[in-house]
């Protein structure tokens, strides 16, 4: 992620407390601005690719309600400043531990301090790595013909070479900025579930198609989506998404990987893959294969009907539309890995081949 | 305890269907055969089984009844014998209500007695148990009324249906003239022991003391003894009855209807001796006599049609113009001739000629014009103030809030609602408040000042308190539940004629007018209590929200000297400004 426009995050903590501190000694209530982090706050650009923050913020001024809150903001911002200084840091979850020292000021759940951790991020305008503090999660897995430049601790350069994994595969490291790639493959195909993903290796799909596999494991992270952004900057291939045919797939992991969220959306620039495509499964699928399938969950209803109404990208894009009012009116979803029904094998030989033949025929 | 039972009579005789034939077997028809004013005063209600038809239907072996046979049993029954079959009618189904019965009619006449001669109550209460028996009694109940004439005290107190107070429209406690005698009657069936009056209703004359007893087969009094003796007051009248009861403690008790009786009536002083020994002693709290009721006459609304055709053809005015006028409250001249208009009545037409149809449209009419509400000086609130004073001398709480409604009307009779909270009532040992904090709201209900024990659930008073929505004023009610929290409702209705649902008088008659008034009142006092629950639960907020203040400013202080790099005695100039300017966005309201 390029920093050097930014000041750094170390400048804008102090500069803050600064503020907090010269209006409490000139006797009034200090005041703190958060961009609200939800879709009502972002707005698709289709130019740019990606879902830009739009100016909305809830302004918290310090009172006996918000006091606590308050407090609990500094003090995390104090403790990032430490990290940086000591060019440490932590993870989320010992970030909740470390604040057991602060007395009643301390969180009671992690979520809580998530929320505060999200809060300051969104204020600065800086990713949470920048303030030294890290997420657990996994980034993701990589098969297929890919030479990923890294360094050892030493600082030596490590050429990683993708297709030498076996059955395993490359796992997304958290910070991707400084990894540099080698490859020929033609394509990236993104996959939701670690089991399509297996099968994919299994039959040695990257070399038959000569691409790149990446498993998301669900909702793709930071790093993943950063990842995948600067595979397909660099190597100038298209990125295609391959996930469950269901709501989630669709929004939670599809757009979210191509243009972003609502909750950090002051980082979606960099963590979009703007020119990621949909191949698959789609409801018209299930018709084209003749696939098994699960009727429509409540939440499933739910989370495609509030995309209708909700989601900036969806109201852009009248296919995707049209490709949800055809699920809702099925009233059924099915699952990558539905086409064994049709045998191992067909995904691979029948279902990938008979779709890249058309990628211009995907949704957006 | 003279002075109520004057010189009216009222003697019922019912003639009963006795036969034992089962009635699927028959089709009775009953009517009416006569209703008579004799002499004006003394009515005498005749009701006959006239026609007897039976369906005849061979039974298997019995000979079926035929209208001669079954006409041979029947007879007539006295009130009295019915009464005595049917006690639990008047309250004395079992042992511990029979005492608590017997204690309540002679508190009200005594009451009632004093209050009508404007004498301030003194009342002394001992119940005695009867040496070497655990379940019989002696209860006494002594005041210092204006004593009863010799004359009366027969009918007064062994003759059943005998009164002052039946056919008047006047709030007093007493209605029927039912009570008093019942006791006694009990008594005597339980016990064999007559009742022993000593009254005296002159300073100069002696007193007198007499035994008497009821005749149950012909509603008639039998004097046993009647001699002169000594009363320590100057006027006044003391009933003693021997009867099988069971003294208990707790809800429904005798200490508790004494108790509410206090509550209701601050102008009165009572002694009450308990059978344990317990001497309990509430003093008079109020030197005012409490308002003299007076008699009116029956408002026009609400009337029954049935009712108002009896009264048309037993009126003695010469037109329907006087006959309203004189038998209503509230008609003026101007008004009569609106309403005859309205009913296309001629003014000059006799009343006792007046046809069905005829009335029929007078009830119309006069449902359909307006009309002042009934005069209100005949019913006595017990007010506002005085009903906390009352809730104060029994429980200590918190908060309380009373609310004394505008008289209203249900058939035609007026009536006042009252109700009054106390919030928070405090307990006096610990394992109790424990319990109270589950507990659901007390209900304690009055009528014309008197307590009301039995069938809490069958009253208007209850079903009104159900139907208020307790969780608008912040307390917490289960569906069809009063309100949880440890407090105490009183509601009273004062009424010219309050409509019991039995003889025995323990539960009102579910007017829709009377749940009405009552849940405002309710209402009125819930909105008092929902400012009080709320400013309670500010203040309480408040607290804690102030206690943020000091857990977590020198947070804030703290953070900013680690982000700055402040000095002390920065850090506390922040700490210090920060509470200054939140405490002044505080008020404690």
């Amino acid at each position: 992620m390029p920093r050097t426009k930014q000041i750094s995050a170390l400048d804008r903590i102090t500069d803050n407390a600064q503020q907090v501190y010269k209006t409490i000694i000139a006797e009034r209530s200090p005041t703190m601005s958060t961009p609200i982090r939800s879709l009502s706050n972002v707005k698709y650009r289709p130019q740019k690719g990606y879902f830009e923050m739009l100016g909305k913020s809830k302004k918290r001024t310090l009172t006996v309600n918000t006091v606590k809150a308050f407090a609990q903001t500094l003090k995390m911002m104090a403790l990032s400043k430490q990290l940086i200084e000591e060019d440490n840091m932590a993870t989320k979850r010992e970030a909740y531990y470390i604040s057991k020292n602060w007395g009643k000021a301390g969180f009671s759940e992690q979520p809580e301090s998530d929320t505060v951790m999200d809060d300051i991020e969104a204020m600065f305008g800086v990713n949470r790595e920048q303030l030294k503090f890290v997420p657990e999660e996994k980034g993701g897995s990589v098969a297929g013909n890919l030479f990923v430049i890294d360094k050892d601790n030493s600082g030596r350069k490590l050429k990683i070479d993708c297709t030498k994994f076996g059955s395993g595969a490359y796992s997304i490291p958290v910070e991707v900025e400084n990894l540099k790639f080698q490859s020929k493959a033609k394509f990236i195909l993104a996959i939701e579930t670690a089991g399509a993903f297996q099968r994919l290796v299994k039959c040695d799909y990257w070399n038959k198609a000569n691409c790149i596999l990446i498993s998301m494991g669900g909702v793709p992270t930071r790093a993943c989506r950063r990842f995948i952004r600067r595979l397909s900057d660099s190597l100038k291939i298209p990125v295609y998404a391959f996930v469950d045919g269901d709501p989630y797939g669709y929004f939670n992991i599809y757009r979210t990987l191509k243009v972003g969220s609502g909750n950090a959306a002051h980082l979606n620039e960099y963590f979009c893959v703007p020119g990621a495509s949909f191949l698959g499964v789609t409801p018209q699928d299930i018709k084209d294969y003749d696939l098994p399938t699960h009727p429509l969950k409540e939440v499933d209803i739910k989370r495609a009907k509030d995309a209708l109404k909700n989601d900036p990208f969806v109201k852009h894009h009248k296919e995707w539309q049209l490709a949800i009012n055809q699920m809702l009116k099925m009233g059924q979803r099915v699952e990558q890995q539905a086409f064994a029904k049709h045998g191992l094998d067909f995904v691979v030989d029948q279902y990938l081949p008979d779709k890249l033949k058309n990628p211009s025929k995907f949704l957006p | 305890m003279a002075g109520r039972k004057k010189t009216d009579e009222t003697q019922m005789n019912f003639d009963f269907d006795g036969n034992s034939v089962p009635a699927s077997k028959g089709v009775k028809k009953i009517t009416k055969a006569s209703k008579k004013a004799v002499h004006g005063k003394e009515i005498k209600m005749t009701m006959k089984a006239a026609e007897v038809s039976v369906k005849k239907k061979r039974s298997r072996k019995s000979v079926a009844a035929t209208a001669e046979s079954m006409a041979a049993k029947q007879r007539d029954i006295s009130v009295s014998e019915f009464f005595a079959k049917n006690r639990h009618l008047l309250g004395f189904d079992n042992p511990r209500k029979a005492l608590l019965t017997a204690v309540k009619e002679a508190v009200d006449n005594s009451l009632d007695a004093c209050e009508e001669a404007h004498i301030l109550p003194d009342l002394m209460i001992v119940i005695k148990p009867v040496a070497d028996t655990d379940n019989k009694f002696i209860l006494t109940v002594r005041d210092n009324g204006p004593g009863i004439v010799a004359k009366q005290v027969p009918n007064i107190f062994a003759r059943l249906l005998y009164g002052s107070k039946f056919h008047t429209l006047k709030m007093s406690r007493g209605q029927q003239g039912i009570g008093i005698s019942a006791a006694g009657m009990y008594g005597l069936l339980t016990t064999g022991e007559p009742v022993q009056i000593i009254t005296r209703i002159n300073a100069k004359s002696p007193a007198r003391h007499y035994h008497v007893q009821i005749d149950t087969v012909k509603n008639r009094p039998e004097v046993i003894s009647d001699e002169e003796c000594e009363f320590e007051l100057p006027t006044g009248t003391s009933v003693s009855i021997t009867l099988e009861g069971k003294y208990l403690k707790g809800k429904r008790s005798v200490d508790e209807y004494i108790s509410q009786t206090a509550m209701a009536n601050p102008h009165t002083t009572i002694t009450y001796h308990a059978p344990g020994g317990e001497v309990h002693e509430y003093a008079r709290q109020s030197e005012d006599l409490p308002f003299m009721p007076v008699e009116i006459k029956p408002h026009p609304y609400g009337v029954e049609l049935g009712v108002l055709f009896k009264m048309a053809r037993e009126s003695q005015s010469k037109t329907v113009g006087k006959f309203l006028r004189n038998e209503f409250s509230r008609v003026s001249q101007p008004l009569s001739a609106k309403i005859i208009k309205k009913a296309k009545l001629t003014a000059s037409s006799e009343p006792v000629k007046i046809t069905l149809k005829e009335t029929e449209r007078l009830h119309e009419a006069i449902n359909s014009t307006k009309i002042m509400p009934p005069p209100t000086d005949c019913i006595g609130p017990i007010g506002e103030e005085k009903m906390i004073e009352g809730l104060s001398r029994v429980v200590e709480a918190d908060f309380y809030a009373s609310c004394t409604r505008k008289p209203s009307v249900y058939r035609g009779n007026p009536f006042v609602v009252e109700a009054a909270l106390a919030f928070g009532c405090k307990s006096d040992s610990k394992d109790k408040k424990e319990d109270e904090k589950e507990s659901l709201m007390r209900l304690v209900r009055f009528a014309n000042r008197v307590p009301l024990l039995y069938q809490q659930s069958g009253c208007a008073t209850h079903k009104a308190a159900l139907e208020v929505n307790w969780r608008g004023y912040g307390l917490s009610q289960s569906r069809g539940a009063l309100p949880s929290g440890s407090m105490m409702l009183m509601l009273h209705i004062a009424s010219v004629w309050v409509p019991f649902t039995s003889e025995s008088k323990e539960a009102v008659a579910h007017y829709p007018e009377i749940i009405k008034e009552l849940k405002l009142a309710i209402q009125e006092c819930g909105r008092k209590l929902g400012m009080h629950v709320r400013k309670q639960k500010r203040i309480k907020d408040e607290l804690i929200k102030r206690s943020y203040i000091e857990i977590y400013l020198p947070h804030i202080g703290q953070a900013l000297k680690e982000i700055l790099v402040l000095k002390e005695p920065q850090v506390d100039k922040v700490v210090n400004n920060l509470t200054t300017i939140l405490e002044k966005t505080r008020s404690m309201p």
